[in-house]
């Protein structure tokens, strides 16, 4: 039997990646369903099937709220963020388009993008951040050419924790009539949204980070007053809906979610956004502790590791991710000890984000990365930085 | 006297039941009557006498349903 790994000396410090542990509240659902329910909902009309649609159906309510969202059938549920982008992007542009995204993407985005851009089927202008990873919005209004489609933006990167304006962002979107399609992927949970508010058009998060969720979840959440059926879906199928027809429904959320869901994550899911939304402070108070823990760590290790260089500000807001190396040994080998001698679990590389990094000046040999979740703790970051001052020491 | 919401999602089905629930309307989940639609999803029955009520709870919450049919059950 494998070790109890929620009670043990392990530092995780990789919540970016997905978030560790799970609350157990999330633990209880996803066995509750499996145990107690596991029935296919929408299919079948016995009581363990209308049980099972219960489930989604809070799922969809509580992810709704979360991002001030009125109408829950707004809310499609996907396997993870990279499939609702994919969804979002795909599903709204055509030949000829023209998009405008940024140099902090992720490969979610900017991967289905380009690849759109190879094929000729659309034009795409990158609009560059600054170093501490901003974008200025008026480099995004001034990037706007007569076939815009949309503008795609990263929210909270995963390379430097960085949070980029989207209200201005939407905001010009709105006056020029563009698309607004945002990567919610490290922020929902993290970062108040509210998607009326915020100009987003279209928004993709994970089910598994911020949410505390398991992973293979994730959602596409299209604002109240956007017209779905400019979105084309990426699959057809099964939906247990207009089953006399051949058509795929064009109705929400059917037009988009073919084939069975799934329902065990999105037990967990519920349970976890449920978790957030219900704890004392709620997202807010998720913040302000994220904020806390990434200044803390930022001042520490200045003060105490000799070789530290930080390329994520401690001036600026941050969704709780840090970019840093030791000048003296590389990222991998940083991060092999870390792991090995410290049991301090962290990221290092490039983290699916080469334009990030090429924008930090971190490219190719990419950084090290603590992702600060709900249950870590300053006493964990003191143990960290004692660890990197002895990794950068050579002990 | 019955009657029974039909959807066009049971996605929706769900969502109205939810509502109706909170409205302390009485109603209750069941199969599509095979007679009423060729769906194989569920719809939700409830009293007769509480259609326009359901109706207007429907509408406010802009909840899209197909119709409103007598059903006494098979």
């Amino acid at each position: 039997m494998s070790k109890d790994r929620t009670n043990n000396s392990i530092i995780y410090f990789d919540n970016a990646a997905t978030s560790f542990p799970k609350p157990e509240c999330v633990t209880k659902a996803i066995v509750n369903y499996m145990t107690q329910i596991g029935a296919n909902p929408g299919r079948s009309g016995h009581k363990l099937s209308i049980e099972a649609g219960h489930i989604v159906f809070k799922a969809r309510k509580s992810i709704a709220a979360l991002f001030g969202l009125k109408n829950p059938m707004q809310v499609i549920f996907t396997s993870n963020a990279t499939e609702a982008l994919n969804l979002g992007i795909k599903g709204i542009l055509q030949k000829g388009d023209h998009v405008i995204t940024t140099s902090m993407e992720h490969n979610s985005a900017i991967r289905p993008l380009h690849e759109l851009e190879k094929q000729a089927y659309i034009s795409l202008a990158i609009v560059q951040a600054d170093k501490t990873g901003i974008i200025d919005p008026n480099k995004i209004r001034k990037a706007i050419t007569v076939r815009t489609k949309a503008v795609v933006v990263n929210h909270a990167s995963n390379v430097l924790g960085c949070i980029q304006p989207i209200r201005e962002i939407g905001k010009i979107c709105k006056e020029k009539g563009i698309i607004f399609i945002v990567d919610c992927a490290q922020s929902a949970g993290v970062v108040p949204i509210d998607i009326n508010r915020d100009n987003i058009d279209i928004l993709a998060f994970a089910g598994h980070k911020g949410l505390y969720g398991p992973t293979g979840t994730g959602g596409m959440v299209i604002a109240d007053d956007f017209d779905h059926k400019k979105i084309k879906p990426l699959k057809c199928g099964g939906t247990g809906s207009l089953s006399d027809k051949i058509d795929q429904p064009d109705f929400l959320p059917d037009r988009f979610e073919s084939g069975t869901l799934n329902i065990a994550g999105l037990s967990g899911l519920f349970a976890g956004s449920e978790y957030i939304q219900k704890k004392p402070g709620g997202i807010k108070g998720i913040y302000s502790h994220k904020n806390e823990l990434q200044k803390y760590f930022i001042q520490q290790a200045e003060m105490f590791v000799q070789n530290f260089i930080c390329y994520s500000s401690s001036n600026l807001p941050s969704a709780g991710v840090i970019a840093f190396r030791l000048k003296n040994i590389s990222v991998s080998e940083a991060a092999q000890i870390l792991s090995d001698k410290f049991e301090i679990m962290c990221r290092q590389g490039l983290h699916c984000s080469p334009l990030a990094h090429q924008t930090i000046g971190t490219f190719p040999e990419g950084t090290l990365r603590f992702g600060f979740g709900i249950f870590n703790t300053k006493e964990e970051i003191d143990i960290a930085v004692h660890a990197l001052k002895s990794i950068s020491e050579g002990n | 006297m019955k009657a029974v919401i039909l959807f066009n999602s049971t996605n929706h089905a769900i969502w109205a039941e939810n509502e109706l629930k909170e409205n302390e309307i009485s109603c209750k989940m069941i199969s599509v009557p095979r007679h009423l639609s060729s769906d194989c999803g569920y719809c939700v029955q409830i009293d007769a006498d509480d259609r326009e009520k359901v109706s207007s709870i429907l509408n406010a919450n802009n909840i899209e349903f197909d119709n409103i049919e007598n059903y006494e059950g098979e």
